[in-house]
């Protein structure tokens, strides 16, 4: 546990992705079985929790703690689990837990003997560990590490590749011991388990001069769906939906999962879909909030698969097959299902790359990101190949925003004001609408680094609040509404696309430059 | 208790003041003659008439503040008579040359302790514990939350991410006077015997260290010019907390961003200083020592001068211990 605790609290504080993947190649090397592979479960998701509520947890803490000075420490702290991790009285010497002890542990026991099993390891763990455990049990654990991160870190430790680790990782249960065995020099596991998730291919991002190089009748295009990319696979009576990083969400979409009545594997893009109707993003992403949606939302956030590719059909790999041949195979599996759920993603019949573009900026729907191009002889291998698929986005859209606040940034940029924050003219206030911490070379971030210090007019911390001064214009990639932001909208992906040193903030975009597109797109 | 035992001292604006004797201890403002605990800026400042404390404590307000820091200074050494009231130091165990202040009249004791600590510290002598009347002491960490763990742990912690990321620089944030030092001889004491990089405000009072045969090891200036600093790889700089917002950080490539403080115990506050890695080391009490202090003095009354008073009263309660918050204003955390 200790080993794990650690690691936990190096990733919260780590803002380096390099940095990440140096702590977990470490502790997938130098933590045993079967806690890394416990650890491993828990870093991709894959690990039941929620065996014990806060509340019962309060309630332990409150035998052995003055209720008034509870509240006094919580109040300072800020975050429960933190505040009973610290408080938490310490019992003689500490003995460390191991992780297995506590997955297994809990595993096995019956609900009443949950907070026994609890209070027990709270005595004999330190305090970083207490906060793992109860952040674990709780179901409260927030890695700040996304699956892909964690499957790249452990690849570190051996010569697999991590698409191939991708694919055999869904199908073993923690602590995946053949899994780490592999790594570790010894054979390749079969797999056992269902329906398991293989490895997806992925496009690589496409910008109008290399389309020169590339010959129009050679490919075929359609939609870039805003949705996210999914796997269904359904074998041997098993069905399970997959996110591109292998992690299971059949629980979350029961209406998809249900209706995968075939012998195969399907990739492509879920989205909420109202009869013909596909629902922005934002809509999805409710859905992808709840890990067990209820009648009302699944009714009023309908979920339906657009269907790319297909990789599996009743047994056989189609996956060496070019597109075209695949594409053929996919409109007939997909006769086969439900349309109200299923359909295949339109293909779109271009000749030249003028008209592919002409389609590209002005699509159908407002959830449409762009066009993807495919080679029509490409097969469907993992990873990132550069050449058989690109993505061609459609242009950012863009506004000018005033920089409000500058935090120092992290890494290689430690010193620097290199993160942003940037409003726009509301009356004559300017509303916070985002935050932006790239988009700028070397040179420029030692002028920005400067403008910020000689422009600071307030401190909290590492934040600096800035005379309203420059103004920059930010590129986006989408618009959500949104309750969480004061301007009551997000944006999707900003960065700083050109910084406006000319430009007095006076003559920067008002909010409406954003609440109109909102409006335009029916949002 | 003698009832009067809080008779010895009483609350002025300037800070804790004793009448018999007409003499302050910590003052926050200037006044004709204090008594100084400790050499941190929130409890010794400069503009006193007559100044009286440890002969180390005159030193570091010397190099503070200048030779002429007050009008005339006088080292405290063994017991002296001040009015109607006599005083002895005792240390206190937070930093070089910090002391608690005894104050005795008419058969009644107070101690005052300023900042202490009792976690063993090669810098200075351990706080000496002295039975008395009333004991004024801080409350700077006193929440039940904060259990500081053992400094030679979080030093650990450090070397394994030295360790983990050899290419990196790891800047440490360590208040001047104290924790800097403090931060260099666990280091020493765990076997890091490379050379350690000071930033120039840290300069003279390591010096001072030295000069007080406080060993603290092959130490250098962090003044180097771009490429050298980013040569340094894997090495460790310490620099005061204030270096980390100025551009001076920029000299070193992706360095790994630390600070040493008690505070780094609580995440947001880790979070709100841009930490990478927080380091819990302490020069105050944390509450199981500050509660242990209190049992084992065993005072009749204890008065609170600056920190969680509220949460030190109710132990007070639970406890059925007399006890009295100052608030007073002007002790900041700033040393920790
Ligand atoms: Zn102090």
């Amino acid at each position: 546990m200790k080993a794990f605790a650690d690691l936990l609290e190096r990733l919260a504080f780590t803002p380096g992705r390099n940095a990440k993947l140096a702590l977990l190649e470490r502790f997938f090397r130098e933590v045993p079985d079967p806690d890394r592979g416990y650890a491993l479960a828990v870093l991709t998701g894959g690990l039941e929790t929620g065996q014990a509520k806060p509340a019962l947890l309060r309630a332990l803490v409150a035998e052995r703690v003055d209720a008034e000075l509870f509240a006094m420490s919580y109040d300072f702290v800020g975050d429960l689990a933190e505040t009973i991790a610290l408080i938490w009285p310490a019992r003689g010497p500490a003995r460390d837990v191991p992780l297995a002890e506590v997955v297994e542990g809990l595993a096995r026991a019956g609900k009443a003997e949950v907070p026994g099993l609890m209070a027990r390891w709270l005595d004999a763990l330190g305090p970083s560990e207490r906060l793992a455990l109860i952040k674990l049990v709780t179901g409260g654990l927030r890695v700040g590490i996304s699956a892909r991160l964690a499957l790249t870190g452990l690849a570190r430790i051996g010569t697999v590749p991590v698409e191939e680790i991708g694919e055999l990782w869904a199908g073993f249960t923690p602590p995946y011991r053949p899994l780490f065995g592999w790594l570790d020099g010894g054979p390749r596991p079969e797999v056992t388990a269902r329906a398991p998730f293989r490895p997806v291919m992925l496009s690589t991002p496409l910008t109008e001069p290399d389309l020169a190089g590339l010959d129009p009748a050679e490919f075929a295009a359609e939609w870039k769906w805003d949705g996210i990319r999914v796997q269904a696979v359904a074998e041997g009576g098993t069905a399970r939906l997959y996110t591109r990083t292998g992690e299971d969400i059949s629980a979350a979409f029961p209406e998809i999962t249900a209706g995968l009545r075939f012998e195969g594997a399907l990739d492509g893009e879920l989205l909420v879909r109202r009869g013909e109707e596909v629902a922005p993003f934002a809509d999805l992403q409710k859905r992808l909030g709840r890990k067990a949606p209820g009648k009302a939302m699944l009714a009023s956030h309908p979920a339906a698969l657009r269907l790319y590719d297909i990789l599996i059909w009743q047994g056989e790999d189609l996956r060496p097959l070019p597109w075209s041949d695949r594409r053929q195979r996919l409109e007939v599996a997909v006769a086969t299902l439900d349309p109200a759920r299923f359909d295949a993603s339109p293909r779109l019949p271009f000749s030249d790359w003028e008209e592919l573009a002409a389609l590209r900026a002005d699509p159908p729907a407002a959830v449409i990101e762009g066009v993807m191009l495919k080679r029509l002889d490409s097969a469907y291998v993992a990873g990132r190949p550069r050449g058989p698929w690109f993505k061609w986005k459609r242009e950012p859209m863009v506004v000018d925003a005033v920089i409000l606040y500058a935090q120092r940034g992290h890494g290689k940029r430690s010193g620097f004001y290199s993160d942003f924050t940037f409003g726009l003219w509301d009356g004559d206030r300017l509303v916070p609408v985002g935050k932006a911490y790239s988009g700028f070379t070397d040179e420029e971030l030692g002028k920005l680094d400067r403008f910020v210090r000689a422009n600071t007019i307030d401190r909290f911390g590492p934040v600096r609040s800035l005379k309203p001064a420059l103004v920059v214009e930010v590129a986006f990639e989408g618009l959500n509404r949104s309750t969480r932001h004061k301007s009551g909208v997000a944006m999707r992906f900003p960065r700083i696309s050109r910084i406006r040193w000319d430009k007095p903030a006076d003559e920067a975009d008002k909010l409406t430059a954003l609440t109109d597109i909102l409006d335009e797109a029916g949002a | 208790m003698p009832a009067d035992a809080t008779r010895l001292l009483t609350l002025r604006p300037e800070g804790l003041y004793c009448p018999e004797g007409d003499f302050f201890i910590d003052p926050v403002r200037p006044v004709a003659r204090a008594l100084i605990t400790h050499g941190h800026s929130d409890h010794a400042r400069a503009g006193h008439g007559a100044v009286l404390a440890s002969a180390q404590t005159l030193d570091i307000m010397a190099i503070r503040y200048g030779e002429g820091f007050a009008g005339s200074r006088q080292a405290a050494e063994g017991p002296l008579t001040l009015g109607g009231v006599e005083v002895r130091f005792h240390p206190a165990g937070h930093v070089l040359g910090s002391c608690q202040v005894e104050v005795r009249a008419g058969g009644v004791k107070a101690v005052v302790s300023g900042d202490y600590s009792r976690v063993p510290n090669p810098a200075c002598a351990p706080f000496e514990p002295v039975r008395c009347d009333l004991f004024v002491t801080e409350a700077t960490f006193a929440l039940p939350v904060f259990h500081h763990p053992p400094p030679g742990d979080e030093i650990a912690r450090l070397l394994a991410s030295v360790a983990a990321f050899p290419e990196r620089a790891h800047l440490i944030g360590a208040y001047a006077l104290g924790k800097a030092q403090r931060v260099i001889m666990l280091l020493r004491a765990a076997g890091h015997d490379a050379p350690i990089y000071i930033h120039g405000a840290l300069e003279r009072l390591c010096d001072y260290h030295l000069a007080q045969g406080v060993p603290l090891g092959d130490l250098r200036p962090a003044t180097m010019d771009k490429a050298e600093a980013r040569a340094l790889r894997g090495a460790v700089v310490i620099a005061p907390p204030s270096a980390f917002a100025s551009p001076w950080v920029q000299r070193f490539a992706d360095p790994v961003i630390a600070f040493a403080s008690g505070w780094m115990q609580i995440r947001a506050r880790a979070r709100q200083r841009g930490v990478e890695l927080p380091l819990v080391i302490s020069d105050h009490v944390d509450w199981p020592d500050l509660t242990r202090t209190l049992r084992e003095l065993n005072p009749g009354e204890f008065w609170i001068t600056h920190g969680r008073d509220d949460a030190l009263m109710r132990w007070a309660e639970l406890e059925q211990r007399r006890a009295r918050p100052l608030h007073l204003l002007g002790y900041e955390d700033e040393a920790e």
